[in-house]
């Protein structure tokens, strides 16, 4: 019983932690149609910061550090990245993304030595709790209900502000937006600073938890959180936290079941099985709209 | 003779947007036949819903007597649907060919937005449109052993070419060409495929009246070459009542009226719908 | 005629390369006191190894992606379900006991070259027959093995759109990687570790009886197998199917309404490059003498990936030419960057592990936003013309 709940627990709060980064994906999807394979590097990255700056700054300083230069990389990589590409076909943006994620994670193994770096203990967070007999840090507790914080503000945001009134016209319909005058470009920033920022808590919350980060540390968190926002309904926040919080539990369990099974090795390929089952019974996943090409 | 292409209770609904309503109409062999409207009437629905782009929610297509395409609204779209007749086809199998399936039987098309792949020749638009009739296996065409066959093709395609007085073009590249030249190209490129049936989607779009006037002929000339029947969707009023032998016309996805053009041309409904807004264009 | 003469001159060309090759390779035994660069251990072979099989891969994406316009991630998947296939039937019986060590044996006795020693005998030149027959035919089922798998994956994923398409196959080669890590197949896959022992290029260098080399072919032969997947894939894409799949990326709507069967079609391209790419992953195991399923990652997909946009997306020269420059510079080249270097007396600051990675991934991303077309665009070497425009230079001089 026990067991369970910590399995629970901790599947709830990869789940958060995930849904933090799937809606940056969902967000640039939803606008750009682009996969920003970058993403889970830019998540990384702010991992690093993270290590760097808590060893010479204190708490307070570092992580709001953390989290502008985290949202400047963010912006900075579209205006240097995915902006002139604008016109181009929508592969050569995909493949500048993969480059951009190419080049974080070597600029990554540079600066570390290609070391595994031990994230910081940062006071509260990681000190440990006890909920219904089982031991856990206080991150795992406070994740799930900080994303839902997060996630009201940001669809109060979408909803009740003239950005967010322009992102949702940007993503029904780009030329159309465009022809109304609003300006796509700080539309298009304002989503990747949105998203980068969401990430760069994401790290805090993830890396917390975790081991070590390796330059690739990213990818795999970057990925799956992809799969939740597909799974989700691409462009949905709603199904982009749930799609995440579903991936998350089930990950976990499968890492959690008895190790003579030796199943800990399909964690995540499961969530890949799950991509292609939702992307071939249900394309536009669970909360997304269909979408028809005029001929 | 009969009908190459027989349409019934032909209905295409999109969500709650029925885009055609109940069309029933008929093509005979060996006839140019006009479909046209004002914008948003519903014609390339029509087409798409002919050449197997999209699936028709109810209604019956047949092409030289035999049923091609077939369906009947169920689940989501029977609850939503507005049209006619759905118990109509209820008992009957549901047809669906896709497009590529649709063209070996012999039907092709043009599109209203030409639509050429940009970046091969001339010659291999019009060569690779023979493909579907290679008999040659992925094997066969690797290691070569289709020679025969890969000449005839390229011997069809340039006497094919030449005729349509394109073969001076040849090597370029297909967007390159002047754009009456390119519906040209398009249109050999449907014959390529030797069909019974060619549909041409606004062949006159973006034409000056003289171009116009020489597609008219054109016109004629393959369907008398090819011995083919020609269903055409059209703006320009001069084209569709110089060519036509008959004209249906629909107006938000019915028909509203249908006749040899100069029934057409002075019937009440269709004025009112249609032809106003044409004179209209004409004195701009 | 004009395509009797380019085939002929195309065929002219790689014949002066490959025997190009093998004197490249054998230079060194038979002119003494070469530089160290045409020595057998210089960087220069690695390279060239390398780089030969990777632009089989490189060429098979491009057909993928870049002449049927499907943008696909599954080619390190492809190569490992290769690699492997080449590796479990290539493992000699007598190795088995020592590379299956951690699972007791190999679910399977003899390897295909034990089968077929059988048959031509195990030593001289019955013992080379065999060698060579039984990689030809692992190399064929390495890449057959993709192929089927292609086909079934296809299945439901190449009815997606574009990006969901590349998402789905990457989800696949890392649902593989998986797969082959699993210890409950120890077996045949030995879990997480590697598989070795089998032939390896420089297992075809021709030896006397005191075991002293006489021929190097180790370089000669991933050239000779490359050549000649790259000429078919020439021909394929030369053929009226590849017309048909330049037709399929150009624009779907019109492929299907001039009759081309955008599934079949579709199918038979990723099935093909598949079957190359199982190849390619084939000989990669022969060059690193090993199969392992953690090499075969998402990073190597997007590395030749880059490599294809380098060479020119539909362009298989500039595939294979930005494939030599690519691993000539990461392997070669550009090594100088990872260790401290003194100007003089002066220390060239930021040199260190690591950084040519750097430099490079910044030269790749200029390619992409600066160069989008590559090296080639969607153009060929021509042979024929190059000598042509030299015959005419020789005329004027």
């Amino acid at each position: 019983m026990e067991y369970v709940i910590s399995v629970l627990l901790s599947g709830i709060s990869v789940g958060g932690q995930y849904a933090l980064i799937a809606i940056g994906y969902t967000l640039v999807y939803g606008i750009l149609r682009l996969i920003n394979f970058a993403h889970g590097d830019v998540f990384m990255v702010a991992g690093l910061m993270g290590i760097y700056f808590t060893a010479t700054l204190p708490i307070s300083v570092s992580l709001p550090l953390v989290i502008i230069l985290t949202v400047l990389l963010g912006f900075t990589i579209e205006r240097a990245a995915y902006k002139p590409l604008r016109e181009a076909p929508r592969m050569s943006v995909m493949i500048s993304a993969i480059g951009v994620s190419y080049l974080l994670q070597n600029t990554a193994t540079y600066v570390t030595g290609g070391q595994p770096m031990t994230y910081p203990d940062i006071p509260f967070l990681s000190s440990t709790v006890n909920v219904a007999g089982t031991h856990t840090k206080w991150v795992v507790i406070i994740t799930p209900f900080l994303v839902l914080v997060l996630v009201f503000a940001l669809t109060q945001l979408i909803n009740h502000t003239k950005v967010g009134m322009a992102m949702r016209a940007v993503s029904k319909d780009f030329e159309t937006s465009m022809l109304m005058g609003i300006r796509i470009d700080r539309v298009i920033s304002a989503t990747f600073v949105i998203g980068s920022a969401l990430a760069a808590i994401g790290s805090i919350l993830f890396f917390t938890n975790y081991p070590a980060i390796t330059p690739t540390a990213g990818a795999m968190p970057g990925l799956k959180a992809f799969v939740a926002a597909v799974f989700g309904g691409i462009g949905s926040i709603p199904g982009a936290v749930i799609g995440a919080f579903l991936i998350g539990i089930c990950e976990t369990i499968i890492k959690g079941l008895p190790s003579s099974w030796d199943v800990s090795v399909f964690s995540d390929a499961f969530t890949f099985a799950l991509l292609i089952i939702i992307l071939v019974f249900k394309p536009q996943g669970l909360f997304g709209e269909a979408a028809t090409d005029k001929v | 003779m009969g009908n190459a292409l027989r349409l019934e209770n032909v209905t295409m609904q999109f969500g709650g947007v029925v885009s055609v309503n109940n069309l029933s109409l008929e093509v005979p062999e060996k006839k140019i036949i006009a479909l046209i409207g004002p914008n948003g009437a519903g014609k390339t629905t029509a087409f798409n819903c002919i050449t197997g782009v999209y699936q028709p929610t109810n209604g019956l297509i047949e092409f030289m007597g035999k049923p091609i395409v077939r369906n009947h609204p169920t689940g989501k779209a029977a609850k939503s649907y507005k049209g006619q007749n759905e118990d109509k086809y209820k008992n009957e199998a549901v047809l669906s060919p896709t497009p590529d399936e649709i063209t070996g039987m012999g039907i092709a098309r043009t599109f209203q937005n030409i639509r050429l792949w940009k970046s091969m020749t001339v010659f291999e638009n019009v060569l690779i449109a023979k493909h579907q009739h290679a008999k040659q296996t992925v094997f066969s065409a690797v290691f070569r052993g289709n020679l025969a066959e890969e000449k005839r093709m390229r011997d069809e395609t340039m006497a094919l070419l030449e005729e349509q007085g394109l073969d001076i073009y040849k090597d370029e590249l297909a967007v390159s060409l002047p754009y009456g030249l390119q519906r040209r190209l398009e249109i050999a490129r449907a014959l390529a495929t030797k069909p019974k049936l060619l549909l041409l989607d606004e062949p006159a779009a973006g034409m000056n009246p003289q171009e116009t006037i020489e597609l008219a002929d054109f016109v004629r000339q393959i369907r008398k070459k090819y011995d083919l029947t020609v269903f055409l969707i059209e703006h320009h009023m001069d084209l569709v009542m110089n060519i036509s032998d008959y004209i249906y016309v629909i107006d938000f996805g019915s028909e509203i009226a249908r006749g040899i053009p100069e029934e057409v041309q002075n019937n009440k409904h269709v004025i009112e719908a249609y032809l106003g807004v044409a004179e209209e264009a004409e004195n701009e | 005629m004009k395509q009797k003469k380019k085939s002929f001159s195309a065929v002219i060309g790689i014949s002066v390369l490959l025997l190009f090759v093998i004197l490249l390779e054998n230079i060194s035994a038979l002119i003494p006191g070469l530089p160290q660069v045409f020595q057998p251990t210089s960087p220069l072979f690695t390279v060239l190894k390398k780089a030969a099989v990777y632009s089989l891969v490189a060429v098979s994406m491009n057909l993928l992606n870049g002449f049927t316009g499907l943008f696909s991630l599954g080619q390190a998947g492809f190569m490992l379900l290769g690699a492997y296939t080449y590796a479990i039937l290539m493992v000699p019986a007598d190795q088995k006991e020592q590379v299956y060590y951690l699972f007791g044996g190999c679910a399977f006795d003899s390897s295909l070259m034990d089968v077929l020693g059988k048959l031509f005998g195990t030593s001289g030149a019955g013992g080379a027959v065999s060698m060579i027959l039984s990689c030809l035919i692992a190399l064929i089922l390495a890449g057959c093995v993709a192929g089927v798998f292609a086909y079934l994956i296809g299945i439901p994923v190449l009815r997606l759109k574009s990006d969901y398409l590349a998402i789905a196959t990457l989800g696949f080669a890392e649902i593989l990687r998986a797969i082959f890590q699993w210890q409950k197949l120890g077996k045949v896959t030995n879990g997480a570790n590697m598989i070795k022992g089998f032939p390896t290029f420089s297992s075809f260098n021709i030896t006397n009886s005191s075991g002293q080399i006489v021929l190097r072919l180790s370089t000669f032969v991933p050239f000779l197998i490359v050549s000649l997947c790259i000429v078919l894939i020439v021909l394929l894409i030369n053929s009226s199917y590849g017309r048909a799949f330049k037709s399929v990326r150009d624009d779907e709507v019109a492929a299907e309404a001039m009759g081309i069967n955008l599934f079949r079609h579709k199918m038979l391209s990723f099935v093909i490059s598949s079957f190359f790419a199982g190849v390619g992953g084939a000989l990669f195991a022969m060059y690193v003498a090993n199969a392992q399923a953690k090499a075969f990652t998402s990073v190597m997909t997007y590395e030749i990936l880059l490599i294809v946009v380098i060479g020119g997306i539909g362009s298989v020269s500039g595939s294979v030419l930005a494939t030599f420059l690519y691993v000539a510079c990461s392997e070669w080249w550009l090594r100088f960057l990872d260790s401290e270097q003194y100007i003089g007396g002066f220390k060239v600051p930021l040199l260190r592990n690591g950084f040519r990675m750097v430099i490079f991934s910044i030269v790749i991303m200029v390619i992409v936003l600066f160069f989008s077309q590559g090296i080639m665009g969607s153009n060929e070497i021509n042979i024929g013309a190059l000598l042509n425009r030299f015959k005419k230079k020789e005329r004027k001089q």
